[in-house]
C-alpha cells in the first residue's frame, strides 16, 4: 500500500461531503475538559532535514566505540543477507496477518519462527513473539501463576541473578495483580542457592541462564527443586549461548515449563538500545495459557497447505477482559530477521558463534586477571560475559576509556540493586565479532588508565 | 426447531441442570446453545472442589467461531467433570442433553433448581431471543 497524503483540496472535498468546516469538528464529541488535556511537553513537528539531523546527531553517540557491553544486549555479527531480504518491501510493511488468505507469507514465516525456536529450546510450543525479553518474561510469569491449578499462592520465586532491568519491568507489570516477587539470593559464587524449605512453596520459579554476572547456574538441580515443589519453571534464556549450553526442554528430569528470553542476539542491530523481540515457548499442556499470537498450519479446502492465526480464543479480540494477555501484536520485522538469521546459521553456525564468543572471553578475561587490582567477582563458569572488580569506579574507567574508543563494559553502578554493594564492578561482554587486536587494545587502554 | 426436554431445568444462559439418582446436579448446555455454537473444539471445565454460586462463571466453551462463558445455574460444590470433553469436544454437538454434559455438583440448595425456567418459558425465551 503507498503512501498517499491528502492535498488541502482533497481535505476540503471530504469535509464538504461529510458537511462539517473543519476536521476539529469531527472530534466535538469529546468533552471541553479532556481535549485541553494535551500531554505536556509535546513540541511542533519538525521538517524532515532538521529530524534527519537530529537522529544523526544522537545516532552518532553510539557510534565507533568497540563494543564490549552486553548486560542483555550484544554486538554479534549479523550476515548481509539477513537486513537484506527484511527490508524487502514485502517483509518491511506487511501487516497484521488477521485477514489469512491475504497474509500467506507472512503467516508462513512466522510458523516458520516458531518451529526454529521450539527446536532451539527444546520446547513444544513457541508464540509469534512478544515486544522484548523483559516484558516476555512478565508475561511468562503471569501464565505460569495462571497455569498452575494446584498452588494458589501467588508467589513467585526469581533468582537475584536475573538482569535487574528485567525485574523492573516484571515488577511494573505485575504488581497490580497479586503475585509476590521474592528473590532468591546470590552466594559469594555468583549464582543462587537453592531456597530452605521453611520459605513458602512458590506457583514459580524463574531463573535465568546465563545469569546476569555472565556464570552459569546449576539448573538441573534448581528446575528437579522447583518442580518438587509444585512450582512451575520459567527459563530466561540468551539464544546465541543455547549453541554450546543444554536447551531449556531438557534441564533437570522434565525440562523447565516455560523458556523465555531476548531474540535480539539473533541478528537484531543493538540500535541503540532497541527495538528487539521477546520470545516465549512453553510445553503442550500449557498452549491455550500462552499469551501472544500463534500460527498454525492447515489445509484450506482444496487440500493445500495454508497458514492461519490460531487459538485465538487466549486473545483479545475474542476475550477481551479475559484474554490471556492485552499484547494484540508480535514484532514482525524482527522475527524476520531473526528467523532469516537462523536459517543462515543454523545449529552449527550458532554452535560456532557461541564457541568463538566464548574463546574470545576467556582470552581476555585471562589478560585482565593478570594486571594488578583486577579480581574476578565470582569464581566459576561463565559464558561470553564476565564481572570484574577494580580498584577505581567502574564508572569512571568506562568514560576513560570510551575516550579512546573502547565501550569498556557495564558498570554495575547502572543499576539501583547493584549501585552501592558494587561500585567497582564491571560487566565485560566478549563476543565472536571481537579481534585479538581490539582485545589487545583494550588491555593495553586499561591498563594505562588504571595506571593514572 | 431445538430440542428441549420437559424434565430438565433451564437457565436464561442457556445452560441445563437436573438431578441425577446420586442427589447430584448435573449441569450442561441447551441443544440451541451447541447449535448457535457450532463445532465446538474446546471446553474448560470447573476445578473438583471448587465452590461455585449461582449465576457464576464455571467454565468456558469454545467453538471454530466464538468462546463463550457457562455459568453455572446453581450453587454448589463440583464433584464431578466429564472428562470425555477433553479428547472429544463435539460430543456437546452430537449429544448436549446426554453424554454432553460438563460437570456435576453438590448442590447447596436443592431449591434453586426449582427457580429455574421449565421447558416452555426456555422455548418462548429462545424465540424471542432469535427476533
Amino acid at each position: 500500500m503507498p503512501y498517499i497524503p491528502h492535498t488541502q483540496s482533497d481535505v476540503e472535498s471530504m469535509l464538504e461531503t461529510i458537511g462539517v468546516d473543519s476536521v476539529d469538528e469531527l472530534f466535538d464529541e469529546i468533552p471541553a475538559g479532556l481535549a485541553e488535556e494535551q500531554p505536556g511537553s509535546l513540541s511542533a513537528g519538525l521538517p524532515e532535514l532538521d529530524m534527519l539531523q537530529s537522529m544523526q546527531e544522537r545516532a552518532s553517540l553510539d557510534e565507533g566505540n568497540i563494543c564490549f557491553a552486553g548486560a542483555g544486549c550484544y554486538d554479534h555479527h549479523i550476515p548481509a543477507a539477513v537486513w537484506d531480504i527484511a527490508s524487502r518491501g514485502e517483509f518491511m510493511t506487511a501487516y497484521t496477518p488477521y485477514q489469512a488468505e491475504a497474509s500467506q507469507g507472512t503467516l508462513q514465516l512466522i510458523y516458520e519462527y516458531q518451529s526454529m525456536m521450539t527446536q532451539l529450546m527444546g520446547m513444544d510450543v513457541s508464540n509469534a513473539s512478544v515486544y522484548d525479553g523483559a516484558s516476555g518474561l512478565a508475561e511468562a510469569i503471569l501464565m505460569a501463576v495462571r497455569s498452575n491449578k494446584t498452588n494458589k499462592s501467588g508467589t513467585v520465586l526469581y533468582a537475584e541473578s536475573l538482569n535487574p532491568d528485567y525485574l523492573s519491568v516484571v515488577e511494573t507489570i505485575v504488581s497490580s495483580q497479586g503475585i509476590q516477587l521474592e528473590a532468591m539470593a546470590i552466594g559469594e559464587h555468583g549464582t543462587v542457592e537453592i531456597a530452605d524449605s521453611s520459605q513458602p512453596e512458590p506457583a514459580a520459579v524463574v531463573i535465568q541462564q546465563p545469569n546476569f554476572f555472565g556464570r552459569l547456574e546449576l539448573v538441573d538441580e534448581i528446575t528437579n527443586w522447583a518442580h518438587s515443589c509444585g512450582a512451575l519453571v520459567i527459563a530466561v534464556v540468551n539464544p546465541t549461548s543455547l549453541g554450546i549450553l543444554k536447551a531449556p526442554g531438557f534441564w533437570g528430569d522434565n525440562g523447565v515449563d516455560i523458556a523465555c528470553g531476548d531474540g535480539q542476539p539473533l541478528g537484531v542491530p543493538m540500535s541503540s538500545g532497541g527495538p528487539s523481540f521477546g520470545f516465549i515457548c512453553c510445553k503442550s499442556k500449557y498452549v491455550r495459557q500462552i499469551p501472544g499470537r500463534v500460527v498454525g498450519r492447515t489445509e484450506d479446502l482444496d487440500g493445500r497447505v495454508g497458514y492461519t492465526l490460531t487459538l485465538q480464543a487466549r486473545e483479545q479480540h475474542i476475550r477481551r477482559g479475559k484474554a490471556t494477555s492485552n499484547i494484540c501484536t508480535n514484532q514482525g520485522l524482527l522475527v524476520t530477521a531473526g528467523t532469516i538469521y537462523m536459517s543462515l546459521m543454523g545449529f552449527q553456525g550458532l554452535k560456532e558463534t557461541a564457541i568463538k564468543s566464548h574463546q574470545n572471553c576467556n582470552y581476555l578475561h585471562s589478560r585482565l586477571l593478570q594486571i594488578t587490582g583486577v579480581e574476578a567477582m565470582f569464581g566459576g563458569p561463565f559464558f561470553h560475559e564476565f564481572a570484574i572488580r577494580l580498584p577505581i569506579k567502574s564508572a569512571d574507567l568506562v568514560d576513560a576509556m570510551a575516550d579512546q574508543g573502547i565501550l569498556a563494559g557495564v558498570s554495575f553502578t547502572k543499576f539501583d540493586i547493584w549501585r552501592d554493594k558494587y561500585p567497582n564492578a564491571l560487566l565485560v561482554a566478549v563476543t565472536e565479532k571481537r579481534t585479538k587486536a581490539e582485545m589487545d587494545k583494550y588491555v593495553d587502554v586499561f591498563t594505562r588508565v588504571l595506571a593514572g | 426447531m431445538s430440542e428441549v426436554p420437559i424434565e430438565l431445568g433451564f437457565a436464561s444462559t442457556h445452560e441445563w441442570a437436573k438431578q441425577d439418582e446420586e442427589g447430584l446436579i448435573v449441569v450442561g448446555i441447551s441443544d440451541h446453545a451447541q447449535d448457535a455454537l457450532g463445532d465446538i473444539v474446546y471446553v474448560e471445565m470447573p476445578e473438583v472442589g471448587q465452590q461455585i454460586l449461582a449465576g457464576e462463571e464455571a467454565g468456558v466453551v469454545e467453538s471454530v467461531k466464538a468462546a463463550s462463558d457457562i455459568y453455572s445455574p446453581v450453587s454448589g460444590t463440583v464433584e464431578e467433570v466429564n472428562e470425555r470433553l477433553d479428547d472429544s469436544p463435539e460430543t456437546v454437538n452430537q449429544d448436549p442433553y446426554g453424554d454432553g454434559w460438563f460437570f456435576k455438583l453438590r448442590a447447596n440448595d436443592d431449591r434453586e433448581l426449582d427457580e429455574l425456567l421449565d421447558a416452555d418459558a426456555y422455548k418462548e425465551l429462545c424465540e424471542s431471543e432469535e427476533d
